[in-house]
């Protein structure tokens, strides 16, 4: 399963990389997205991945039972969603704004530091 | 020696306070600092004769890494130079610049100039001597540009520093390469050591590095235009670069290498070629200009090319030579040009060809600027005479070309002799110039130091034995690197350098009673060369070096996002491909049996919508294909054992689809902005950047370095941190700092949020 999804990561970085090459500032946010997303399933892929088994403790035991999933990875990806939800709300709100400010969403107009 | 070396800068962080103090007498009370230098490198004088004296200071002993002095008869001459002149330098400055407004900033730099200068002088690391050099640039830098606000000196003084700077790149290289010849960074070592080093594969290439650092920096042919420029500095850092410092580093630094360096053929040619053109050159532009520091400066130029090449001669005869006339110009230029400053100080010109009879009104300055001169011309019986009549005669027999390097003596002893007459008869004698102000005296301590030096340079000339036994053994050691046994005295008989030298004398004595009719020609000769001399081609660099900035600040900060990512893109992914390729190699694997038909789906799923993400035109299409991948993404989560991932995922991805449909549909619809080139060009750099990284993440999937740290979180997380759910006990408990700081960022996005909404656009149409 980590190959194939090394492929799909591979794919989602890609389009994420292309949407970002764009002059239009709303495509630039939608490859900042998938970005995040994609970066997240990449450190998920490659700590290895393990089936039904979440690292949970059952009741009055010391230790999970059997091999668990990584959970090291698992707490990165979960600090690593919230920021990435944080920079794309700042970023779409500054996109916004800078629209009613410029009055144009092509970013090869914006860049002057007068306008 | 330390505090000795560093005084200098100590002294210059309090100069401001004793500027209040001692408000006029500055320059007196500041001298004592390099008086009471001299007195105490005297004290070193007995001591090398019996040899270097290497003084060790611990710097960095954890690394073996020590702040050494090299005290030899050469390094001490320096020392003494440097602090000598300068001592009346300082007075001297104190009262040409009385009352200016800046004066002690001026003292401040000064004294850190002079500082640095010692320092280059008495380093035996090689290291050390680089930073000092360095800073004597810098410093020197400050002090010509010192009249800031006028445009000519900051020209100047940026000239100035981009030559020597540049020489210091070349410098640093040849001091590398000679460290990797000789593996040691200990001047004393390599000197001693006694390695063949001309017949190391880098000895070309390290005599021709330090050589470009040593000719920049002292002057010589093709570099020689700055320092004449150099004079936009006051008159007193003039007369004290010229005389024992600054340009006399690339000398000092030649003659302190000479020892390692000069058995190779290939570096007394160099020296001799280049020191004997630049000592014509310098003879010819002096005898040519009117303005009489400029006079003054090309006579510098002649004599720091003298001095090259009689490290190349590198005869005991030519090192004797060396140091003497080093000595004699060092107390005739410092002397020359504190009078010209007192000249041009008096009488408000500096061109020579409006000055004469001086003498009635400034007798003092008539009578000492004669004896310099005589020194300057070399003629007896001063100083400089000896100095001159050994120059000759270690032409005569040098080694190699003697005859064409006693031709070219000859030829600028004689415009020396000229030279010296415009400094000293054409302004004192004669019929009275016009002059902007009515001359007069100049005061006592502009005097001074031109007089004392006059002095000492009388005294050596009339009984030679001292300086001889005191310094110059020892110092014609060092250069030579081993005991030369000389006596110097002003008469040897009739020989044929004394018949040179009446030669000379007398051609010179024509030449200069002819000055006034044929100095517009040479004017104009100089005038017609300076459009394809070295220092129009130092301005073509110039331009050139604008042009170029100019061009690559439009094509790198052209300001475009696209242009930046993509370069981003690319290099990064680029190095880290090639790394890869290099390291590793390609292996595209594919292990399609664990997969179940379920998952293959998910796989598919996120594919087709990134794919459609990417490639609709429409912004509604875009956005929820955009969440589909966010839910494959949580799915994808939750198949595989990480449940509180796959909630976030599917909370964030909901919020996220909203705050892009509420905001995302005020702005404009897609539209094409970008031509197919571009595209195209995007595309590829997009999918080398996927490529790599589906390789890179195959790679690590391959090979596993490390031992998973986890282990520790797994193990502990109900014993010490009571909590069941290992993933939520490492973000509250074990990584909890991390977790605030995450808290810290979503507050200040928040707050940025609010405020960015709050903050309507009106506020952009008022006025």
């Amino acid at each position: 399963m980590e190959s194939l999804m090394a492929y799909v990561v591979g794919i989602m970085f890609t389009a994420a990389f292309y949407m970002m090459l764009r002059r239009s500032i709303v495509k630039l946010v939608i490859g900042l997205m998938m970005l995040s997303n994609a970066a997240n399933l990449l450190i998920f892929v490659v700590a290895g991945m393990t089936r039904g088994a979440p690292p949970l403790i059952p009741d009055g035991a010391s230790g999970p039972v059997g091999i668990v999933a990584d959970p090291l990875p698992q707490a990165l990806i979960l600090t690593a969603i919230v920021i990435a939800f944080g920079v794309l709300a700042f970023a779409v709100v500054l996109i916004r704004r800078a629209y009613e400010v410029v009055g144009t969403d092509d970013l090869d107009q914006m860049k002057d530091t007068d306008t | 020696m330390l505090l000795a070396v560093l005084s200098g800068f100590l002294l210059a962080i309090v100069v401001p306070l004793l500027h209040r103090v001692a408000g006029k007498y500055i320059g007196w009370l500041l001298a004592l600092l390099p008086a009471s230098l001299v007195a105490y490198f005297s004290t070193f004088l007995s001591q090398v004769q019996g040899g270097p004296l290497l003084l060790e200071y611990q710097w960095l002993p954890g690394l073996g890494i020590s702040l050494n002095f090299l005290v030899d008869g050469l390094s001490l001459t320096f020392a003494l130079l440097i602090s000598g002149i300068g001592t009346f330098i300082l007075i001297y400055a104190g009262s040409y610049l009385a009352g200016h407004k800046y004066l002690a900033r001026f003292f401040v730099i000064m004294l850190a100039f002079m500082a640095s200068m010692l320092g280059l002088v008495l380093s035996d690391n090689l290291i050390t001597l680089f930073v000092f050099w360095e800073l004597t640039s810098i410093t020197s830098y400050m002090l010509i540009g010192f009249n800031h606000e006028d445009l000519e000196a900051r020209k100047c003084a940026l000239q100035g520093l981009f030559v020597t700077v540049a020489g210091g790149m070349a410098l640093m290289a040849g001091l590398i390469l000679l460290t990797i010849m000789t593996g040691s960074y200990s001047i004393s070592a390599i000197l001693a050591s006694g390695d063949p080093i001309h017949q190391h594969a880098f000895y070309t290439a390290a005599v021709l590095c330090l050589l470009a650092g040593a000719f920049t920096k002292s002057a010589q042919v093709p570099f020689h235009f700055w320092l004449p420029n150099a004079m936009a500095a006051p008159t007193p850092v003039s007369a004290f670069l010229h005389s024992a410092t600054m340009v006399k580093a690339g000398i000092y630094l030649m003659a302190r290498l000479n020892p390692a360096l000069g058995e190779g053929e290939f570096w007394s040619m160099m020296l001799m070629g280049f020191g004997a053109a630049t000592m014509l050159t310098g003879a010819w532009f002096a005898f040519s200009s009117t303005g009489i520091k400029k006079v003054l400066a090309y006579s510098t130029v002649m004599a720091l090319g003298t001095l090259t090449m009689l490290i190349g001669v590198g005869t005991e005869l030519a090192m004797t030579a060396f140091i003497c006339f080093l000595i004699a110009h060092s107390l005739y230029k410092g002397a020359l040009f504190m009078l010209a400053g007192a000249l041009d100080h008096e009488t408000g010109t500096k061109d020579i060809s409006r000055m004469g009879g001086l003498r009635k009104a400034m007798p003092v300055t008539a009578t000492i600027a004669v004896f310099a001169a005589l020194s300057l011309a070399g003629l007896p019986p001063l100083f400089g005479f000896i100095a001159k009549e050994l120059m000759l005669e270690s032409l005569l027999d040098a080694p190699l070309w003697s005859n064409l390097l006693v031709m070219a003596a000859v030829a600028s002893a004689i415009l020396i002799v000229g030279v010296a007459g415009l400094v000293a008869i054409k302004p004192f004698f004669g019929t009275p110039g016009d002059t902007p102000k009515t001359p007069h005296e100049a005061p006592f301590g502009m005097l001074i130091g031109p007089a004392v030096l006059t002095i000492i340079a009388l005294a050596f000339g009339l009984m030679p034995f001292l300086p001889e036994n005191a310094l110059l053994k020892a110092a014609v050691a060092s250069v030579y690197g081993a005991p030369v046994d000389f006596h110097l005295a002003l008469w040897h008989g009739i020989n044929a350098p004394l018949l040179l030298s009446a030669v000379s004398l007398i051609v010179g004595l024509l030449l200069f009673r002819a000055w006034p009719r044929i100095q517009p020609t040479l004017n104009a000769i100089n005038y017609a060369g300076s459009r394809v001399g070295p220092e129009a081609g130092y301005f073509k660099i110039m331009e050139w070096i604008t042009v170029v900035a100019s061009w690559q600040t439009r094509m790198l900060q052209n300001g475009v996002l696209g242009i930046y990512m993509l370069v981003l893109v690319a290099v990064t992914f680029g190095l880290a491909g090639y790394t890869m390729l290099d390291k590793y190699g390609v292996h595209f694997t594919l292990n399609l049996a664990d997969s179940h038909f379920y998952e293959w789906g998910i796989a598919l799923l996120l594919v087709a919508s990134a794919v459609f993400a990417s490639s609709t035109h429409s912004r509604l299409g875009s956005v929820a294909s955009m969440g589909v991948l966010g839910f494959g993404v949580a799915l994808t989560f939750i198949l595989f054992s990480a449940p509180d991932l796959g909630i976030t995922q599917l909370l964030v991805e909901t919020l996220t689809v909203i705050l892009l449909v509420l905001v995302l549909f005020k702005l404009p619809e897609f539209v094409n902005l970008s031509t197919p080139f571009q595209r195209y060009r995007d595309l590829a750099v997009s999918v080398f950047a996927g490529i790599t990284i589906t390789l890179m993440m195959l790679a690590v999937l391959d090979i596993q370095y490390f031992e998973t740290i986890s282990t520790y979180y797994v193990e502990n997380s109900a014993p010490l941190a009571y909590g069941r759910n290992i993933v939520n006990v490492i973000l509250v408990d074990f990584r909890a700092l991390d977790t605030l700081g995450e808290i810290f960022v979503l507050s200040l996005a928040a707050l940025g949020v609010l405020s960015m909404l709050k903050l309507k656009a009106e506020d952009q149409h008022k006025p």
